[in-house]
């Protein structure tokens, strides 16, 4: 494929992924600050929130397994996950993030495994996005192209 | 006929002798026989007798012999010998109770007798008791006249009310005609007829003091009875009759001195007042022993309750007296307070007034030097210009000085570069000194430091006033300005007494000497120089042209430094030398390059804004650690990171221009660090900016942060434009909160 057409193909993915909700303008945010002097600043920040949301979720995860569950620590993780995934731009984890803390408030537990269920399945959708993303820009990199830059219209 | 045993009497019964014994037998018999009953009877009556067997006795002997009596009368007629029998029965019977009761009567009758004395005696006796009971009385009741006087004149405080009842009461209870009482003039040698009982005005009598009868009287506390005659007691018209008796009493007028504790109550001081009593005329009453006891237990009364009355007038008087004293006190005090309060109003409106068209002036006339002007124009311009600078600087100096007097000056301290302080006196002075061809040199110590913390301003203006005065008084010669850093044997010898130079670690003494060849001065004058408005008189000050202030404005400067400045010269002719130390903290270090104060630029996409700006950032949350970094990284920052308050706080120095904090995560305890950031870097001007990063949007947070000593909150998300703009806003206004 050529870089013309991986360079379309690559906007209209991305403005699939701002369509769907995916990705807010704190992405873009992001796409700015990467420049000559910082030019895997996107990358780097999407691995680090990766790595930080799997971490996360293991917590979660098991927090709520325990016979009787401390939903400070549980509002915690939760208020962690949601800090990064605003930060990144990652929109409907944020969302479920904040439907999570108030079931925690309430303290009730199934609501909360089923938060958890749900933030768990935006998480991996949203990982699965940006992973595809960051493939086409390394594809488009590699074949000698420039990453183009998202004008959005709204 | 038989033999009878009958006994014939002698005598026949006919006889008239016979007859008489017979009637008198028989009443002797029937009062022998009444007797008794009486006795009974009113024995009976009466409980009180006590000899009742006596009276037995008696009564046994009464009835026996009126039995014999009785029985007498049957032996004057024939009668048997059983009637005789009967009679010596009687007879006898009688004869024994008779001789028992003469024997019982030796006994009684003393008795009887001793009972009609002691009766006697008591009666005596119970005369006696009624004469004491009466006196008593008499005396219990002048007590309670006493007492009631008392009370009457203990009742009133006011010394007029008290010696009038006296009067009235003493009146009443002794039954007086007159009363009255003569009180020592002021001059001490007469006596004042200033009450009376009936007169209801007394007129000014005076009667000498010396009179004998009167020293009589002051001679004893004891009531005196005194001639009528006497002038003192002349108080009434000469009437017809006897005049009453008269007595008099002193009574000692105390004076407050007179309250000695220990010895009390001595009368140290002689001045007693008379007190005189006349009794009615021809009452031919006479004054009894508990009547003067009476009178003088009162004049006592009266010496206290008339002191106690002067005490309180004095006190009254006191308290008047101060109370005037108060209330010109408060006057005077806000006729100051006016005063100081039209001043000020005075200086601030002054301050505006003479500065605007001063401001006016020397603007516009500066523009008016631009211009095209011939030469005669641009020379009036010029005095124009000059004369207004030298006015403006007149009023600044006068508004300083007045603020200086005040106490309401401070110095405005911050860390400046004190070598370009010098320099720039140096640029300043050169050219007029050049003008008059003098030679000014400047020399600084090699361990004169080159920052230090003080008021710049004024510390320059100190200098540029003794330079200036140097240049001014020299018309040919050099100038030589040498500033060093004073040690401690240096500042001893200064000629102050006063002061006093503490060293501490960080301060340290700057001594800048000024030494010019010019007219010099009189060693005598010297004192005056820093006084306002006192001017050098000698010849080389003509063209002065100066207010006389600057120097004193100098020395109140550099006593706002813990300095001392002072004037040394030889004379006339021999030039003198101006000695200036200052008290300036140390600076640390600084580095020049990072200048925190930038003028706003032209935002540029790309372009960095902040170079170079040491920043510090504080988020637990990696992600967001990382964007935050980014967006500064991207500004042109130095972004230092940290993950803990902890790691924060080791981390943090005075480099850091600005420390961003994610103040919404629950481990964070964001106050406490701002507290002790603040707690580390006490000087406002090396302290980094504090600001919050939060995603909360909660207007209490805001509040909290505000409270606790944050310079700023923004909210997250930022993007890059907002974070430059936040930046931007930050540097130049040291604050900014986001309006939630």
């Amino acid at each position: 494929m050529e870089v013309g057409q991986m360079q379309r193909r690559l906007v209209d993915y991305t403005k699939s992924l701002f369509m769907e909700g995916f990705l807010d303008a704190q992405f873009l945010q992001l796409q700015q600050l990467q420049d000559e002097s910082n030019p895997d600043f996107v990358v780097e920040v999407v691995s680090l929130f990766f790595d930080d949301s799997e971490k996360l979720l293991n917590d979660l995860t098991m927090a709520l397994d325990q016979p009787s569950v401390d939903f400070k620590k549980v509002d915690a993780h939760v208020h962690q996950l949601k800090g990064s995934s605003s930060s990144i731009g990652a929109q409907r984890v944020k969302n479920a993030c904040i439907a999570f803390r108030s079931f925690c408030e309430e303290q009730n537990i199934d609501a909360t495994l089923r938060c958890l269920q749900q933030v768990k399945q935006e998480y991996y959708l949203v990982k699965n996005k940006l992973e595809t993303m960051l493939r086409l820009e390394q594809q488009i990199v590699a074949a000698g192209g420039s990453i183009p830059m998202i004008e959005l219209g709204f | 006929m038989e033999s009878c045993n009958c006994i014939e009497p002698q005598w026949p019964p006919d006889d008239l002798l016979m007859k008489y014994q017979y009637i008198s037998d028989f009443f002797i018999a029937l009062a022998y026989f009444s007797i008794p009953l009486e006795l009974i009877y009113f024995v009976k009556k009466s409980a009180v007798f006590p000899y009742r067997w006596v009276l037995v006795q008696f009564g046994a002997f009464i009835v026996l012999c009126g039995a014999t009596h009785l029985i007498n009368l049957w032996t004057f007629t024939v009668h048997s010998r059983t009637v005789a029998s009967v009679m010596t029965t009687a007879k006898v019977l009688t004869a024994a109770v008779s001789c028992i009761t003469a024997l019982m009567l030796v006994h009684i009758i003393p008795d009887l007798l001793s009972v009609k004395t002691r009766e006697l005696f008591l009666k005596n006796k119970a005369a006696e008791l009624d004469r004491e009971m009466g006196l008593i009385r008499t005396q219990e009741e002048t007590g309670r006249h006493v007492r009631m006087l008392t009370h009457e004149i203990r009742s009133t405080l006011d010394r007029h009310t008290i010696l009038k009842t006296t009067l009235v009461e003493l009146g009443r209870t002794l039954a007086l005609e007159e009363c009255a009482l003569w009180m020592p003039t002021r001059t001490g040698l007469e006596l004042q007829l200033s009450y009376t009982l009936r007169q209801q005005n007394p007129v000014g009598y005076t009667v000498p003091i010396h009179h004998p009868v009167i020293n009589q009287v002051f001679s004893s506390n004891r009531a005196v009875k005194i001639s009528p005659n006497c002038p003192v007691a002349r108080l009434r018209p000469a009437g017809k009759y006897m005049p009453g008796e008269v007595v008099a009493v002193r009574v000692p007028l105390l004076h407050l001195s007179n309250f000695h504790i220990n010895d009390w109550p001595e009368l140290s001081t002689k001045r007693y007042a008379l007190m005189v009593l006349m009794l009615p005329s021809d009452s031919a009453r006479q004054w009894h022993v508990h009547e003067l006891e009476l009178v003088e237990v009162v004049a006592d009364q009266v010496a206290v309750a008339l002191s106690h009355a002067a005490i309180l007038e004095e006190s009254m008087r006191a308290r008047d007296l101060l109370m005037e004293q108060n209330v010109a006190l408060d006057l005077a005090r806000r006729e100051a307070e006016t005063a100081i309060r039209a001043r000020n109003d005075f200086l601030a409106v002054m301050n505006h007034e003479m500065r605007t068209p001063m401001h006016a002036i020397i603007a516009l006339s500066s523009l008016l030097q631009e211009t095209e002007l011939t030469p005669e124009q641009r020379l009036m311009v010029e005095t124009i210009l000059k004369s207004s600078n030298l006015l403006a600087t007149l009023i600044n100096d006068v508004l300083d000085l007045s603020r200086l007097e005040d106490g309401s000056l401070q110095l405005d301290l911050g860390t400046f570069n004190l070598y370009a302080v010098f320099r720039e006196v140096l640029n300043l002075i050169k050219p007029i000194a050049s003008v008059k061809k003098l030679h000014v040199s400047l020399t600084l110590a090699p361990d004169l430091p080159e920052y230090a913390i003080g008021d710049e301003k004024r510390l320059m203006q100190t200098i540029l006033n003794i330079v200036g005065n140097a240049v001014k008084f020299s018309k040919e010669g050099s100038i030589s300005i040498t500033a060093f850093v004073a040690k401690l044997d240096t500042l001893r010898d200064s000629k102050a007494p006063e002061f006093l130079p503490v060293l501490s670690d960080n301060h340290f003494y700057l001594r800048v000497q000024v030494k010019d060849s010019g007219s010099g001065i009189n060693p005598l004058d010297i004192p005056k120089l820093f006084t306002k408005f006192a001017q050098n008189q000698s010849t080389g000050t003509r063209n002065s042209g100066g207010s006389g202030l600057g120097l004193a404005i100098c020395k109140r400067f550099v006593n706002l430094m813990e300095g001392h400045i002072w004037i040394e010269s030889e004379g006339l002719g021999k030039g003198c030398t101006a000695i200036l130390i200052v008290k300036l903290g140390m600076a640390e270090r600084v580095n020049e390059s990072k200048l925190p104060y930038m003028p706003k630029m032209p935002t540029n996409h790309g372009q960095t804004a902040f170079p170079g700006l040491k920043v510090l950032v504080m988020d637990e949350n990696g992600v967001s650690r990382m964007v935050t970094k980014g967006l500064l990284l991207h500004l042109g920052c130095d972004v230092t990171m940290v993950g803990s308050s902890d790691e924060c706080l080791r981390l943090v120095s005075h480099e850091h221009k600005v420390v961003f904090m994610d103040i919404c995560v629950p481990g964070i305890d964001s106050y406490g660090i701002t507290i002790r950031i603040h707690e580390k870097f006490t000087k406002r001007h090396e302290r980094p900016l504090l600001v919050a990063l939060t995603g909360n949007t909660d207007k209490v947070k805001k509040e909290n942060c505000m409270r606790a000593g944050m310079d700023g909150l923004i909210l997250k998300p930022v993007s890059l434009d907002k974070m430059r703009s936040v930046l931007t806003d930050l540097l130049e206004h040291r604050v900014f909160f986001e309006a939630i």
